[in-house]
């Protein structure tokens, strides 16, 4: 079955059975690997994409519910890591092993869009659904408060600079370190 | 060849080795011999393995090959640390690649290639630091040769070389081709750590920013040309086997393309991983359970304390502890016991392999390359040369990426279909198909004299033994089993711990911390026994006997005076300590906790850990690696329980084997003992010290001695 969709922007058609989950869509049809596979059952949060802005668990959205629909993913986030909380994720240096990284930044990115201040309570609501073995809770909520910082100046810069372009603050800028692998 | 010796690179092959335009020095560089590029070469045509870490290109590129496994804890960082700080090399020029499987990369902690045991900065901060010195030396040589000038006469800096008596400056990249063509120096002198800029300093990971953006490639996410995806169903009974199956309802699943069975259970083959799950389910497949069908988490407890009845091995006996309990007035006896745990990794079991003719190519997240290799040889029939092995990221290891059975899934899949194939486990086969963290179970005894202070103490461990079950029956005494009890550094003057092997029939294996995660529970619990019993405090009663271990004290004195462990608490809260060495390293903990005794709810406010890891290599990586393991440790300690039912594992996936969460997080703080030490391990260091701080706060709280992990409610009325 044909089922059309707005992907990072760009209207996609896939021809697959209409139970399929979105995460093996993206995954297996798509080659988009950048959203995980954890638990498939809504549990740990690894395949976390935004539909329509909100975090949704791809692991349990059958591909035939989101015809139609706008669905953004780790690799649409931003062209170039320019998130506030891909920018906040690299100045906190929050990845561990990375694999649950992506769905902590689709939660916490669908957290911030909605929440441009959240409290640790609204933290710990927003991401207990994702599970990190590595253990970086305490970098993830340093990381989403920095993040709101990091977004609160990009508005006001935004507001009142004559361009109302998307920088942030100077210096929020990642300290290149060189490539890897 | 042999290593220190000397070598020239092969030019010809060298360049047909690297990547596009990055032709220049290679230092200590060999053709693998069983390199992608060397495969088509003429015999003969390789250099002998030297060390085989740098590479310098004419761009002044440095590439570094990380030869152990990136599974969170840093080492890719850390590796790039220690070669750039002897090569004075550029920072931001730095590249890595994952090294292939050979023999010059084995891990003399194991004698294979291998990523484990905490063993990582230990064993390689001498070769890559050497390596590292050597590819300078080599530069500098060359320059003066192109200089005419003496070699004392140089300096290097940021990747380039300098006469300061006439301002002239060479890139390393322009000079890396003439120094590629010297011979390799056997012992160049190494740097005075006190002017050390690298090592030692907070640094960022270089692997963030591919793990911001989906870049950063797992196993999981391999992709090759023609592959097929597979699902594999395992007997749920360990040790059980396939009867039969009935493939016709898996076949007509849309997608399906084969159902086979292989030495693990029977794999159905598809065009995506969910039409392969799918077809799984569709699956009938009767099995034959075998021996273990009636094993139980009971009879398993049983079997411990009927055996930890009788004495076992001797694994440290000092004065007569029997004699000594027997006479004292004062005695203590107490049983503790903990579960067998799952692994968990984020990232489930997979590997992708693609068999051919006179090749097999296998792409996985292992912890264990040339065990890989050797494993993936067997299968496919091959020799092990024919087999290459491509280490990707891990997402997550913890042990559990050292085996082998999901290398077997792939490679015997592939072999059976002539395609490349890629196994994906599900959670639930993750979760019910580990080698899991033995259960284990201990019996106590101490005694202590009219101070308080204690005269004897005894501990008979009953468990599985780990090193056996990896090398089967090389140890008659297996250290793992006891490690933790075994190296008590208290001043006590009879001791004995013995050790009875038992092995219940559930696979196990190598969980972060290993025989630490459970004895360091029981040790560092008793002596807060001891410490009770004496009504002496937990910490000045520790510290009274800690005479004979300086750096135990250090980290222990650093964790309560960071803690504050002078100033009272305010109310409602409670404190509880503990200190232990692991893999060469030192840890104490101190942690605050609030307890609802009429909810049994527990609150975990803040975890003050303090290490001494030797010299620090990446102190950024030991904070985010010691708050790493408070997390494991304390996942552990509130809801890890594996338990076992019918010869199976009655957990399948996050719901019932539940996990730490954001809301549960507690404020973690990490303080460095400075050192100048060797480096020794980091990665599983702070996971035991968790348990028993906790517990021993819970006691402080409600009187209540934990005995047996995971804490329940009702420990907590």
């Amino acid at each position: 079955m044909a089922i059309e969709f707005i992907l990072n922007g760009k209207p996609r058609t896939v021809d697959v059975e209409p139970n399929m989950p979105l995460l093996w869509v993206l995954r297996d049809t798509l080659g988009m690997t950048g959203t995980k596979f954890g638990c498939g059952m809504a549990l740990c949060g690894a395949c976390t994409v935004h539909i329509e802005g909100v975090a949704t668990r791809s692991c349990v959205t059958q591909i035939s519910s989101i015809a139609g629909k706008k669905i953004t993913t780790i690799e649409g986030l931003s062209p170039d890591r320019s998130h506030p909380i891909q920018q906040a994720w690299i100045e906190i240096d929050v990845p561990q092993c990375g694999y649950c990284q992506s769905g902590q930044i689709m939660s916490a990115s669908s957290l911030l869009a909605k929440n441009p201040q959240p409290t640790d309570s609204d933290i710990d609501d927003a991401m207990k659904g994702n599970i990190c073995r590595c253990g970086t809770y305490q970098r993830i909520r340093q990381a989403v408060h920095r993040a709101a910082q990091l977004q609160g100046a990009a508005v006001k810069t935004s507001q009142s600079g004559s361009e109302g372009n998307n920088e942030i603050a100077p210096d929020a800028q990642p300290v290149e370190v060189g490539g890897a692998a | 060849m042999s290593a220190g010796t000397t070598t020239k690179v092969n030019r010809r092959n060298f360049l047909k080795t690297t990547a596009a335009g990055a032709a220049g020095l290679v230092i200590g560089f060999y053709l693998p011999r069983n390199s992608e590029a060397l495969a088509a070469l003429p015999e003969g045509a390789a250099p002998a393995t030297l060390n085989a870490w740098i590479r310098i290109g004419t761009d002044s590129s440095v590439t570094i090959q990380i030869d152990k496994s990136e599974m969170g804890q840093g080492i890719l960082t850390a590796f790039c640390m220690i070669a750039a700080e002897e090569l004075d090399c550029d920072w931001k020029k730095i590249r890595t690649e994952f090294a292939p499987a050979e023999k010059i990369y084995f891990n003399p902690a194991f004698g294979t290639q291998g990523t484990g045991g905490s063993s990582s900065v230990r064993s390689s901060w001498d070769p890559l630091r050497k390596s590292g010195a050597q590819a300078r030396d080599m530069l500098v040589q060359a320059a003066a040769q192109q200089w005419g000038v003496e070699k004392s006469s140089l300096r290097t800096e940021d990747g380039a070389i300098f006469h300061d008596a006439t301002k002239r400056k060479l890139a390393y990249g322009s000079i890396a081709e003439a120094a590629s063509k010297l011979p390799i120096p056997l012992d160049p002198p190494l740097k005075d750590p006190k002017d050390y800029r690298v090592v030692g300093k907070p640094t960022k990971r270089l692997d963030t920013s591919i793990k911001v953006d989906g870049s950063a490639e797992f196993g999981i996410d391999m992709r090759r040309p023609g592959m097929l995806y597979a699902s594999v169903t395992r007997c749920p009974v360990f040790g059980g086997k396939v009867a039969s199956f009935d493939a016709t309802k898996a076949r007509a699943v849309p997608g399906v393309k084969d159902v086979i069975q292989i030495s693990t259970g029977v794999a159905v083959v598809a065009e995506n991983t969910w039409a392969a799950m799918q077809g799984r389910r569709a699956l009938e497949v009767k099995w034959d359970e075998g021996a273990n069908a009636n094993l139980s988490s009971e009879g398993i407890s049983q079997l411990f304390a009927d055996r930890a009845a009788q004495p076992g091995l001797d694994a440290r006996r000092e004065g007569d502890a029997v004699a000594a309990l027997s006479a004292a007035t004062r005695k203590l006896e107490a049983v503790y016991e903990v579960p067998y745990l799952a692994h968990a990794t984020m990232e489930p079991m997979n590997c992708t392999a693609d068999v051919t003719a006179g090749r097999c190519d296998v792409w996985v997240a292992t912890q264990f390359q040339t065990v890989s290799q050797a494993t993936a040889a067997k299968v496919s029939g091959l020799k092990p040369e024919q087999v290459f092995i491509h280490t990707t990221y891990l997402g997550g290891g913890f042990g559990r990426r050292g085996e082998m059975d999901f290398v077997v899934d792939a490679v015997e899949i592939s072999k059976a279909i002539g395609a490349p194939v890629k196994v994906t486990w599900t959670r639930e086969d993750d979760m019910q198909h580990d080698y899991y963290r033995p259960a284990s179970y201990a019996k106590l005894s101490g005694a202590i004299d009219a101070d308080g202070w204690p005269v004897a103490w005894t501990t008979t461990i009953a468990c599985p033994s780990v090193m056996n079950a990896r090398y089967p029956e090389r140890f008659k005494l297996d250290p793992t089993s006891v490690e933790g009890i075994v190296n008590i550094p208290y001043t006590i003057p009879n001791i004995l711990i013995d050790y009875q092997r038992v092995e219940p029939g559930i696979p196990i294996g190598f969980w972060r911390s290993v025989g630490n995660s459970m004895n360091g529970f029981y040790s560092e619990s008793f002596i807060d026994e001891l410490a009770a019993a004496a009504k002496k405090d937990p910490y000045e009663y520790r510290r009274h006997l800690l005479g004979k271990a300086p750096r135990h004290l250090a980290v222990l004195e650093l964790a309560a005076q960071k803690f504050g462990w002078e100033k009272p608490l305010p109310a409602g809260r409670f404190r509880g300590i503990a200190v232990l060495f692991a893999f060469e390293s030192y840890a104490a903990q101190a942690v605050e906790i609030s307890v609802n005794r009429s909810t049994k709810t527990l609150k975990v406010h803040k975890v003050v850990c303090a290490v001494d890891v030797g010299r620090p290599v990446n102190p950024s990586t030991l904070v985010a690696q010691s708050e790493s393991a408070v997390v494991y440790g304390l996942s552990a300690a509130l809801h890890g329980n594996i338990t076992i039912d019918h010869g199976r594992v009655t957990q399948t996936n996050f719901n019932n084997y539940p996990v730490l969460r954001m809301n549960e997080m507690p404020v973690i703080e990490v303080h460095i003992v400075p050192s100048e030490e060797k480096p020794t391990g980091a990665g599983e260091l702070s996971v035991p010290p968790l348990a028993p701080a906790l517990c021993n706060a819970i006691f402080a709280a409600t009187g209540r001695r934990i005995r047996h992990l995971p804490i329940r409610p009702e420990d907590l009325a």
